[in-house]
């Protein structure tokens, strides 16, 4: 659930990487790395800035930049999305490829995973290729020392002729060592990188290209490595280095001959364009194996004992679905528990504060509609969203952080994948529909961590079919409202939190649904490779992740839907008050959708209600409130059976509520979900799919309920 | 006794040698990032409760593979 300020919302639309320094002598870094190393939170210490962070590989998807001052130096810091390889081919280890080639960073810092040393020295040895200034981090070097793995990194640098410095993020242990390595680096770059040695054939090949390119162009990349990328040239690597060098280059006749040459060569001594890539590969794995061999030292043997223990409950074959299942509820349950009591602390005093204001605009002798519009228009929507939507939030997504701090969404994913696999989608959706919890346009940008671009426009389509944040507190209300309000003390909240996990099941069971129809009809096609990363479990920064998600997430979801409130609620009340004929303008616009309405288990008001929510789903309900109010019965709402009062005044049945809940948990997404949609696939067919599919099954979903309901219930009167 | 499988054959708990990898040109490159090579030990550590993907041991980190992929990786099981 990549969630904060930054990455929720209209922020969440990426809009390219232009380096912002805050003087010219800034010098840029370059933060580099596997998926999943601590990258951001090494970023997050540097910068003071609060990218999120979680253990799964893969929650930066875009660059984020950050300022930094060490020593009297400014500092630009890029954080680049994780890469296992400077030559792999997905959507995202682009982005981070790029940058460290053609960005022009002063340094490039490589995070590496200290418990898994050796297959981060791949990156490195890569990047080293390319740029002298290249300064290795060994992170979460405390967690290397309780696995009892002991690293030798004065030996490592000496070996790899850079420097290397371990650093416990977390605990902000050796940040200092680290920016002091880099500007050190900065200032002397005549340090000797160790150069990787290949077999003799490529080592030629090399040596009769390098010169050449050296005389054509004075590019910012190593010759060296250009050669050895032009030596194993394919498509994709023309598109992506062509992209950043002057096209003159790849006609130059010189290397174009030369390396025609060369390639004769090599087809006439039978080597395969695949063996020069597996010795490629194989130079540099075995390089970093040997760097490895005499300086890292496992002294417990079985430190993965403890991991795999625990995997064996959370994905065994009996275990792993009571687990998931249980894990939603309790989260649920603890969210709906917890948010009953300061949501009634907090409409009390909301509404304390209504009286108090309506005192005082008659002390003011406000005119009457002024009064009326204010307080009872904008005032009420804005009371409504922070005491129904506040709680619950605040509580639902430090719970979930502390899920995906520990390392279980990936879990989740290891679990589900046969599931995708039978919808001809990929496992890593899962954690799309994870992060889509929060907010949707997060989830559909976290889509770019799914290679296939058909299986990523599946995962984009169906997000929406997992409720966010700002569609829980409706669900939780209505299921309050409706289907508890008899039961008595605990047992109300454990069965409200069954409800709500049933409602997010039969969301999950859709997105399945609408996954294997989109897969066998407009985006027919197998299922595709992939690999998943199952992560160490973590321990949890139980007090950071409170924090953070309060005042990152909370706070800023709960603004925006203020935002939105504020005039949704003037909108409502002058469309309550200004008349048209006899009947008010209101009444007319539901009046119209009414009929419809009736036929998918609604009414007009509640359509219209769903319409004014395009902005944000957090305002559903209290407009359905406020329209309903505007009729007349003005109450004192002071609690939710008062609430449930004015609704089932308002014709409401017990079927009109499950319409409510499954048309808000199926119909179009929100306006941000659509444009990150928009920007996401570059195309407004995808869009307008991805806001088709889920409002047609959610329309035909409440109809035939509403149907079948109201047959059957018709023959039990009879 | 050494004998030639493929990776989807391996049992649990039990460790292997890589011999060569049969994928596509993307996922044979993904695999290689990951450190699989010819000669890397791999290791079958958890399956998924619906018996596919399979959690392997690579150089220190727990990968998950469908068994279209892992079956595409030929191996020499190592004694036990």
């Amino acid at each position: 659930m990549g969630l904060n300020k930054d990455s929720m919302g209209m922020n969440a639309v990426d809009m390219g990487l232009v380096i912002k320094k805050a003087h010219d002598s800034d010098r840029v870094i370059a933060l580099g790395g596997n998926p999943n190393v601590g990258k951001s939170t090494v970023f997050n210490e540097l910068t003071g800035l609060r990218q999120h962070t979680g253990n799964w590989p893969g929650k930066t998807v875009t660059n984020a930049q950050g300022n930094c001052t060490y020593k009297n130096t400014g500092y630009v810091i890029v954080d680049l999305p994780g890469c296992y390889s400077l030559m792999a081919h997905s959507t995202e280890e682009e982005v981070a490829r790029d940058f460290i080639c053609f960005g022009r960073a002063d340094a490039v810092v490589i995070v590496c995973d200290a418990t898994c040393l050796e297959r981060s020295l791949n990156l490195v040895l890569q990047t080293m290729e390319i740029t002298r200034n290249v300064v290795v981090c060994v992170n979460l070097i405390d967690e290397a020392k309780k696995k009892k793995i002991k690293i030798d990194l004065q030996a490592i640098s000496e070996k790899l002729g850079v420097p290397v410095i371990g650093t416990a993020a977390r605990s902000k242990k050796g940040l200092d060592d680290l920016m002091d390595a880099v500007s050190l680096t900065i200032q002397d770059g005549g340090r000797r990188p160790l150069k990787i040695r290949y077999p003799e054939y490529i080592e030629t090949g090399i040596s009769k290209i390098e010169p050449l390119i050296k005389e054509t162009c004075d590019c910012v990349v190593d010759s060296r490595w250009l050669s050895l990328m032009l030596l194993h040239w394919d498509r994709d690597m023309h598109s992506f280095i062509g992209r950043n060098i002057e096209e003159s280059f790849f006609t130059n006749k010189n290397i174009v001959q030369a390396l025609s040459e060369i390639k004769n060569e090599f087809t006439s001594r039978g080597i395969t364009e695949r063996q020069i890539q597996d010795d490629i590969v194989s130079a540099i794995v075995h390089t970093a194996e040997d760097i490895c061999k005499d300086t890292i030292s496992f002294e417990n043997k079985n430190y993965k004992n403890k991991d795999s223990k625990i995997d064996r409950i959370l994905t065994g074959k009996w275990t792993a679905f009571p687990i998931m299942i249980l894990a939603l509820l309790g989260v649920f349950w603890l969210t709906i528990t917890g948010a009953n009591y300061p949501s009634q602390v907090i409409s009390d005093f909301l509404f304390w504060i209504e009286a108090q204001l309506l005192v005082f605009f008659g002390w003011m002798n406000a005119p009457q509609f002024l009064t009326e519009m204010l307080i009872l228009g904008v005032y009420r929507v804005l009371a409504w969203v922070v005491s129904v939507m506040l709680p619950p939030m605040a509580i639902f997504f430090p719970l979930f952080t502390l899920l995906e701090d520990v390392g279980f969404l990936p879990r989740v994913a290891f679990n589900l994948d046969k599931c995708f696999k039978k919808c001809c989608a990929c496992g890593k959706q899962a954690l799309t529909m994870c992060m889509g919890f929060g907010c949707n346009a997060a989830g559909i940008i976290g889509c770019r961590i799914i290679d296939s671009p058909r299986e990523r426009l599946i995962a984009i389509i169906t997000n929406n079919f997992v409720p966010c944040n700002g569609r829980f507190p409706t669900l939780i209300a209505i299921i309050s409202m409706f289907f508890v309000g008899s039961a008595i003390g605990g047992g109300a909240s454990v069965l409200s939190a069954v409800l709500l996990t049933a409602v997010i099941v039969l969301g999950i069971f859709m997105t399945f649904v609408a996954s294997k129809l989109l897969s066998k009809t407009i985006l027919k096609g197998v299922p595709s490779s992939f690999t998943l990363e199952l992560p160490p479990y973590r321990k949890p920064q139980i007090g950071k992740v409170i924090i953070r998600s309060i005042f990152d997430r909370t706070l800023f979801v709960l603004g925006r839907a203020i935002a939105v409130a504020a005039p949704a609620g003037l909108v409502i009340w002058l469309m309550a008050n200004v008349h048209i004929g006899d009947m008010t303008l209101l009444a007319h616009c539901s009046g119209f959708l009414d009929p419809f309405a009736r036929l998918i288990g609604l009414d007009g008001v509640i359509l219209f209600a769903f319409i004014l929510g395009f902005p944000a789903n957090e305002i559903v309900i209290p407009i359905i409130i406020m329209a309903y109010m505007a009729k007349g019965s003005i109450l004192e709402l002071d609690n939710l059976s008062v609430l449930k009062q004015l609704l089932v005044d308002n014709g409401w049945t017990p079927i009109t509520a499950i319409s409510v809940m499954l048309f808000s948990l199926m119909h179009w997404p929100c306006s941000t979900a659509l444009l990150t949609i928009k920007k996401e696939t570059q195309s407004l067919k995808w869009t307008v799919v991805s806001m088709l599919v889920p409002t047609v099954i959610g329309i035909g979903t409440c109809f035939v309920f509403t149907t079948v309901a109201r047959l059957i219930g018709g023959i039990k009167i009879l | 006794m050494r004998s030639v499988e493929k990776l989807s054959g391996l049992n649990q708990g039990k460790r292997a040698l890589v011999i060569d990898i049969y994928s596509n040109d993307s996922m044979r490159r993904r695999l290689q990032d990951l450190g699989l090579i010819k000669g890397t030990e791999v290791s079958c550590v958890q399956k998924s409760p619906m018996g596919d993907p399979v959690a392997y041991l690579i150089r220190g980190a727990v990968i998950a593979l469908r068994h279209e992929d892992s079956s595409c990786v030929q191996i020499e099981c190592c004694e036990v």
